[in-house]
């Protein structure tokens, strides 16, 4: 009923079956294309397929991981394995993943603009994407590097006799990319908001945004310089970091996590967005607790900042400056914790179904409930230093990064599937993927907590035969976990073609991006849609939508 | 300007409702790069402040005071002097734009773009000077003050390098961004209701300035009263 009403409401004026996909035909007109819809397309395609390199990696590593002798790979070539992973995943897909794919087609439409404000330089921030992920591909095939993603001087500065300046200025031009990105969604948010569209009644997922271009802007640069000194470093072998030539390694690692920790919120901040947006509508329900939500975000985004240095703990920062982080740590907890009440709360005597988007925002939640609570854990010192360089360590930010940023990814993706590209998905096979995800995630990583627990250092190829049964089990884990990666790929692309067509509003959500066709005419809105309702209203947004027909 | 003016402008970009909200976005996006630039050069300012306050080595006080003793204080204080000036053609260029008088905004343009070259040619001499010292860090390195004070005096030239050769890379783009504004005044595309791409691209130009404004005392006045 609902949902007819919405349709009925949304009879194009435009041209029958003109949309932003088939206004124009070639490869060139999407190459050369600036519509914001079109280049979260072409973003989309370009992380998967990153995405899938990444994940060959992790698959190659829990194989050499089955067996405690390091029987498969030299220990150089794990090293090498380890790193290109943690790289692609975190500079090619975890970071531009939900910003570029989800925030650049939702971003203008749930503002009711036309396009970003800066629609020229958002395809240079996907160009200047591809060079820095072909620049990775083409390390890879050129022998690889191995000083982990961390890229820890003097190591990788000094010793490592891989491709570590190539890496590192792929790294540098993909930053650009982020930061553009970041600057094109700012000034799109402050300027670009249909009449009546205040900042209060903005969906959560701009606030998100907002938060996230914040976090790109003021700490990528940072990371870029370092990664430039780096190659300084190596270049003309003087010593900015390294001690034997008066150099300070502990400088790099701040100036490295001072952005790099604010990038777990660059993943964190647009998925948590993504969730918000999925529990309302699913829930059909207004967002319990909206301001709390909205404002936890920049509170994430400012907290962010203040913590690098508990990755510091064990690298030889004074006891008291480690005290404040460490304090200062737990602080992040409480927006965090302030967005998963808000949520649970939602779903208190909402009329909740169980579709795959909240399916996996429903695992999100759980993920992100054990990834944020083990990072208390890690926040405490005498615990961190217990299980520094452990697998603890990996399995806690897996569950953040992995088990919350992917989950919500995949939940965003289904959930504006519809809308991208016009086209349902098949919904037994999405449910049947989120529970694959769900379970294979948990077999991968909640073991690894306990090996952590029990000692076993990370970014070793080989461990001690106690710790067997966990790792096969993980081994296990994260083979589920690859199909129920690859099972979405193979329906999406099927459903192209084969699914049935996409109402405007499938789901019955609020949000001005369902005030469009599905798929979107290349300019978004017929005319400027002017808002008088309050985020997630939706009886307030079906009124608008009667009174339309 | 009329309502009709305001929204059928040329330079109109399709996707903003009139040229004042085009604006704003322009003004508010260069903005927060610069805040971004800000962020890129502070690490080179913190990396700088560490060594030269001697916390890591406190030989590198002295050392960074003898180093800055081999810089050339009057080429410093003539590209300090050349910048500023262009600072002030430029914002005299956006007046000269925003009272359409074409041939002296064509002028403060050509005069900020002469300033923009002359820094980088004095900024190339000091460079060949320092070549010519042997103080252009790494292998071919020489120091001839005291020992000791070798480790910091090449610390400070990595740092000078890497300051002032990220400062000069802002001026080539600037000077690039400049022949572009200075192209289209001459094609007559800017006039008092359309002048925010100079705006834009002066805020971009003052900024390259205040780094310099901030580079020239750290780098050559660090204590020249010193030098015998």
């Amino acid at each position: 009923m609902t949902t007819d009403a919405i349709d009925s409401a949304q009879t194009p004026r435009h041209e029958e079956g003109t949309n932003y996909i088939n206004a124009e035909y070639g490869l060139l007109s999407w190459l050369f294309t600036i519509d914001h819809k079109r280049i979260a397309i072409l973003y989309m395609i370009s992380v998967t397929a990153l995405f899938f390199v990444g994940g060959i990696f992790a698959l190659l590593l829990r194989l050499e991981l089955m067996t405690p002798q390091g029987d498969l790979f030299t220990s150089d070539t794990y090293n090498k394995l380890f790193t290109l992973h943690g790289v692609v995943m975190i500079f090619f897909f975890l970071i531009p993943a939900v910003p570029s794919v989800l925030g650049n087609f939702i971003l203008p439409l749930q503002l009711g603009a036309r396009d970003l404000a800066f629609p020229k330089i958002n395809l240079l921030s996907w160009y200047l994407y591809v060079i820095g992920a072909l620049m990775g591909v083409v390390v890879m095939l050129l022998g690889g590097v191995d000083t982990g993603w961390t890229f820890y001087t003097p190591f990788s500065t000094t010793y490592s006799n891989t491709w570590v300046v190539p890496t590192v200025l792929a790294g540098f031009i993909a930053g650009f990319s982020s930061i553009l990105t970041g600057l094109n969604f700012i000034v799109t948010i402050h300027k670009m908001r249909a009449p009546g569209l205040t900042w209060f009644r903005l969906p959560l997922m701009v606030w998100a945004l907002y938060g996230t271009s914040l976090i790109q802007l003021l700490a990528t640069p940072v990371l870029g310089i370092a990664l430039l000194l780096i190659a300084v470093e190596r270049l003309w072998q003087v010593g900015i970091f390294n001690p034997a030539l008066g150099g300070d390694p502990i400088l790099f690692q701040h100036l490295f996590w001072f952005y790099s920790h604010p990038a777990v919120y660059i993943m964190i901040l647009p998925a948590m967005g993504v969730i918000s947006e999925v529990i309302a509508c699913f829930s059909r329900r207004k967002i319990f607790g909206y301001k709390f939500v909205a404002f936890s975000s920049l509170a994430i985004a400012f907290l962010g900042f203040l913590i690098w240095a508990h990755h510091l703990f064990v690298a030889g920062i004074s006891v008291y400056s480690a005290m404040i982080f460490s304090f200062l740590t737990m602080f992040v907890a409480v927006p965090s914790a302030i967005k998963t009440f808000n949520w649970t709360s939602t779903l208190y005597k909402g009329s909740v179904s169980y579709e795959a988007p909240m399916l996996y925002a429903l695992g999100f939640i759980g993920m992100f409930l054990i990834g944020g609570l083990t990072g208390l854990f890690l926040a405490t010192l005498g615990i961190d230093i217990h299980v520094h360089d452990t697998y603890f360590v990996v399995a806690h930010f897996h569950y953040v990064m992995v088990g919350s940023v992917i989950m919500a990814y995949f939940a965003g993706i289904h959930y504006w599937w519809p809308k991208m590209t016009g086209r349902m998905y098949p919904e037994w096979w999405a449910r049947l993927a989120a529970l694959l995800v769900f379970v294979g995630f948990n077999l991968t990583f909640f073991p690894q907590f306990l090996l952590g627990y029990l000692g076993m250092p990370r970014r070793y190829h080989a461990y001690v035969p106690e710790f067997q049964v966990l790792n096969v089990m993980s081994t296990a884990g994260a083979t589920i976990l690859g199909a129920g990666y690859l099972l979405p790929l193979i329906y999406f692309v099927w459903a192209l073609k084969y699914a049935p067509r996409a109402s405007a509003n499938p789901w019955g959500a609020s949000g001005l991006e369902w005030h469009t066709p599905s798929p979107p005419t290349t300019h978004n809105f017929e005319d400027t849609p002017t808002v008088t309702w309050e985020a997630y209203d939706e009886k307030a947004w079906l009124k608008e939508a009667e009174k339309n027909v | 300007m009329s309502e009709h003016a305001d929204t059928a402008h040329p330079a109109l970009r399709h996707h903003f409702d009139d040229l004042n909200q085009q604006h704003a976005a322009g003004t508010l996006g260069m903005w927060f790069f610069l805040v971004t630039e800000i962020l890129f050069f502070g690490p080179l300012f913190f990396t700088y402040a560490l060594f030269r306050s001697g916390s890591l080595d406190p030989s590198f006080q002295n050392a960074f005071i003898a180093a800055s003793h081999h810089q050339n204080i009057t080429l410093g204080l003539t590209n300090t002097i050349v910048l500023i000036a262009s600072s002030l053609t430029v914002a005299l260029g956006v007046y000269f734009a925003q009272t359409n008088k074409k041939k002296p905004l064509v002028l403060m343009l050509v005069l900020t773009l002469l300033c923009g070259v002359a820094f980088l040619v004095i900024k190339g001499i000091e460079y060949n000077q320092h070549f010519a010292h042997h103080l252009f860090p790494g292998q071919g390195f020489h120091w001839d003050g005291a020992p000791e004070l070798a480790r910091g005096g090449q610390m400070f030239y990595i740092l000078y390098f890497c300051m002032t050769g990220l400062h000069a890379f802002h001026m080539v783009i600037g000077i690039g961004i400049f022949i572009y504004i200075l192209m289209r005044a001459m094609r007559n595309d800017f006039s008092s209701d359309y002048y925010v791409p100079i705006e834009v691209s002066g805020l971009y130009w003052h900024f390259v300035d205040i780094v310099w404004i901030f580079l020239f005392p750290m780098l050559y006045l660090i204590d020249p009263a010193s030098k015998h």
